[in-house]
């Protein structure tokens, strides 16, 4: 396991309480005034050169946004949010939409290069790199670039921003856009559908394999700012596609939010595998600061035999609301939901999946793993159900549990619904401990206690690493063990 | 060599050695009897740097350092080994994989280089195969859902990887075949080095006549109550226990 040394030396390389992406860029930034209200969504939608149509969407959003209330149900606390006191589009000032890199802010560039995002294609095809991955790269409230859209264009594939597919592509964003997530769906996806302001836009024509990894990283940059993306992904039939949404916020004392919401659409026998490795700033080891993270994510299987996988890595983020969904509708489809969740300090996570099962021999595999330290509270909270035509449909769920220390707490909650006999549910759930006999066998073979907490971690994940891109692994590794750090000893 | 003296420990308040004092030599292989409760494993936890245990007095030298002001690891890394009475399970963590960050991890603090792997494959790949350990156990989670025996097997394969100078074996024959006693006490005595020495805790005279002890000590109440050859253990398989229990109280 060479990637235990890397973690290991990874962890050493940084101070405890210094988060590696914390710093900020400085730039011109062009700011909607703070608040929101009606002005606020018609200035979004003016700044994109939105359709009407897309604009009275949002308005209606809106409309609908001022009559909800925040839902509660969730096991975290934090102090009102006040929704005038957040600033709703800023972006990096720029003459014209970036045609070329060279076109983009070599800030902007250098924070990325920071980041350690494969961005230069240069570098990419000149052999830097290993693999090939296209880039969406998403600053504050706009794309700034994306990369590979020539090549990716040659296989019929379209990868890029939202605002950009608004325009080029406004009748595909028009038919699927809210068909899984619908505006009203729940608070913050309907804060999200008046005032987004970027994401990335996916489409798979039929039978194609989409030809190399696509990928997101998501970056909030300006104080106050909210984020509001909004990804959309589209696989028709037969074809396939993985991708991969990254996230970084620098170290700000106040609160941040970040609400987004992402559908994707897999039609008879298509696939789409997400991936998220998401470390937004998760606050100061007092709780102060940090990304509340707010998330709606779901896919429909609206094919026969088509698949939706979620892989998530959660190690950032104060707070995380976050419950990646799969709804079964085509006969033999299948969800998968892989996770990792990491709560340290006082962060708190509240994460976990729905599998709506309404198709015939629908299959789903739930498979989580909450990694608790410090004083925070890590929760999984999942909903399998079969609907009355759910012949046959099967669900596999396992969540294990690892606390470290004994000041943080780790919580299940499954939901259970069955409208159909043949329905088979299997379920596991463990809650350990890492236990000091074991953190003594490792260091009486000479690994020191944070490298003995790093391997057994190591191989509490191991099941949902696996799942992640060979590169992406790796990474996701470094940063559960960084997100550890000072948890022990 | 290693220099016990005068020790006194205690966890939670409980004394559990009462003075012990035991030297061994570089090259000597000691061994150690005692009553269920002596405190034979206390001792090896200590000398090994177990966390929890409070030692009230006395010193342990390693090659002349003292090691109670080294922590685990670094213990670890000056050349002590401890194979556990209970091998402790590391789910998910390939035996292979586990092996070699141990390795590594010493191997930092001595300020070496990390083994190159391929090396390093063909040192387990051989340990492996002279200790009847098979291959696909090496890809299995470290320990997990290995029997008794099986488990113990591990503990002599990392001892001999990791070639230690001083080597604790705290009940290494207890749930080993007779095959097994065997071809474990072969791979200890393989070991055996004019520069490294064996502290040898078991319960059974059979062990040392497959690793012949240069020492024996019978260990009562936290204290070494009599030392001799290796005829003593013949001695004591013969009469028990019972005079030393009296003997240190
Ligand atoms: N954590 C603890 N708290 C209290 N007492 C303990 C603790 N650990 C060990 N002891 C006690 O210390 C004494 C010595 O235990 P130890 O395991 O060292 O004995 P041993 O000689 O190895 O016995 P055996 O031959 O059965 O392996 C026992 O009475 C045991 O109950
Ligand atoms: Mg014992």
């Amino acid at each position: 396991m060479a990637a235990v040394q890397e973690t290991v030396d990874q962890v050493k390389a940084i101070d405890v309480d210094q988060y590696k992406y914390g710093f900020s860029t400085e730039l011109e930034v062009d700011k909607a005034p703070l608040g929101l209200n009606e002005d606020i969504v018609r200035l979004i939608s003016a700044k994109k050169g939105e359709p009407e149509w897309m604009l009275e969407w949002r308005l209606d959003a809106y409309r609908r946004w001022l009559t909800m209330r925040e839902p509660t149900w969730a096991r975290v606390t934090y102090p009102m949010i006040d929704f005038n006191d957040i600033y709703y589009y800023a972006a990096p000032k720029m003459n014209a939409a970036p045609q070329t890199l060279d076109e983009v802010d070599p800030a902007i560039l250098e924070t990325y290069k920071k980041l350690g995002i494969p961005l230069r294609e240069q570098e990419i095809l000149a052999g830097v790199q290993t693999s090939k991955v296209a880039v969406d790269a998403v600053f504050d409230s706009v794309s700034v670039v994306t990369t590979f859209k020539a090549e990716l264009a040659k296989a019929g594939v379209i990868f890029c921003s939202i605002s950009e597919a608004l325009k080029e592509h406004p009748e595909l964003v028009r038919k699927y856009l809210g068909t899984v997530v619908p505006v009203t769906d729940n608070f913050y996806a309907t804060l999200n559908a008046a005032v987004f302001t970027d994401g990335s836009f996916v489409y798979i024509p039929k039978g194609v394999r989409c030809p190399m990894e696509l990928s997101t990283y998501f970056r909030i940059n300006e104080r106050n700012t909210g984020q509001f993306e909004r990804t959309l992904i589209i696989a028709e039939e037969g074809s396939y596609v993985s991708y991969l949404e990254g996230c970084t916020a620098p170290q700000r004392d106040e609160n941040q939010l970040h609400a987004a919401v992402v559908e994707l659409i897999t039609m008879d026998d298509a696939e789409i595998k997400y991936s998220t490795v998401q470390n937004w700033y998760p606050g100061d080891k007092d709780g102060k600061g940090g990304i509340y993270n707010f998330v709606t994510k779901r896919g429909d299987c609206r094919g026969k035999n088509s698949k939706i996988s979620w892989t998530q890595v959660e190690t950032g983020s104060a707070i995380t609301w976050k419950y990646p969904s799969c709804i079964l509708r085509g006969d033999g489809s299948r969800g998968e939901f892989y996770s990792i969740a990491v709560s340290n300090g006082m962060q708190q996570v509240d994460s976990g999946t729905k599998m709506i099962h309404l198709g015939k021999n629908t299959t789903s595999r739930i498979i989580s793993k909450g990694i608790s330290a410090g004083r925070s509270q890590n929760t999984y909270r999942g909903q399998v159900s079969a609907h009355r035509k759910a012949t046959n449909m099967r669900n596999f769920t396992n969540c294990d549990s690892l606390l470290i220390g004994d000041q943080c707490g780790a919580h299940t909650v499954p939901y259970m619904e069955c409208n159909n006999a043949t329905a088979v549910f299997e379920h596991e759930a463990t809650t350990s401990k890492i236990s000091e006999d074991q953190l003594f066998y490792c260091q009486q073979r000479g690994l020191n206690p944070e490298e003995a907490t790093a391997l057994i971690v190591n191989g509490f994940v191991k099941d949902v690493l696996q799942q992640l891109p060979m590169e992406f692994a790796v990474e996701a590794q470094k940063l559960i063990s960084i997100s550890l750090e000072g948890s022990v000893g | 060599m290693l220099e016990i003296r005068n020790l006194h420990v205690s966890i939670e308040d409980k004394k559990i050695l009462n003075g012990l004092t035991l030297t061994v030599h570089d090259g000597e292989v000691a061994a150690i009897m005692g009553p269920n409760g002596s405190g034979k494993s206390t001792l090896s936890y200590v000398i090994a740097g177990k966390p929890d245990y409070e030692v009230l007095d006395g010193e342990i030298l390693l090659d002349g350092q003292n090691v109670l002001e080294l922590e685990a690891h670094e213990r670890a890394a000056a050349g002590l080994f401890l194979a556990f009475q209970y091998p402790l399970e590391i789910p998910g963590v390939a035996t292979m994989s586990f092996l070699k960050a141990a390795m590594n991890s010493q191997r930092k603090i001595r300020g070496e280089d990390e083994m190159a792997t391929a090396d390093f494959m063909k040192a387990v790949r051989g340990a492996a195969d002279s200790l009847g350990i098979p291959q696909d156990m090496l890809r299995r989670g470290l320990n997990v859902g290995f029997s008794g025996g099986e488990k113990k097997r591990m503990e002599i394969l990392q001892m001999a990887l990791l070639a230690p100078n001083f080597c604790i074996l705290d009940e290494t024959d207890s749930g080993l075949d007779i095959d097994a006693l065997k071809v474990v006490s072969e791979g200890v005595n393989a070991l055996r080095d004019p520069k490294r020495a064996f502290l040898v805790i078991t319960h059974y005279q059979r062990l040392l006549n497959y690793i012949v002890p240069d020492t024996v000590h019978v260990m009562a109440h936290g204290q070494v109550v009599k030392s001799g050859g290796k005829e003593l253990a013949l001695e004591l398989e013969a009469t028990g226990y019972a005079d030393y229990k009296t003997l240190a109280a």
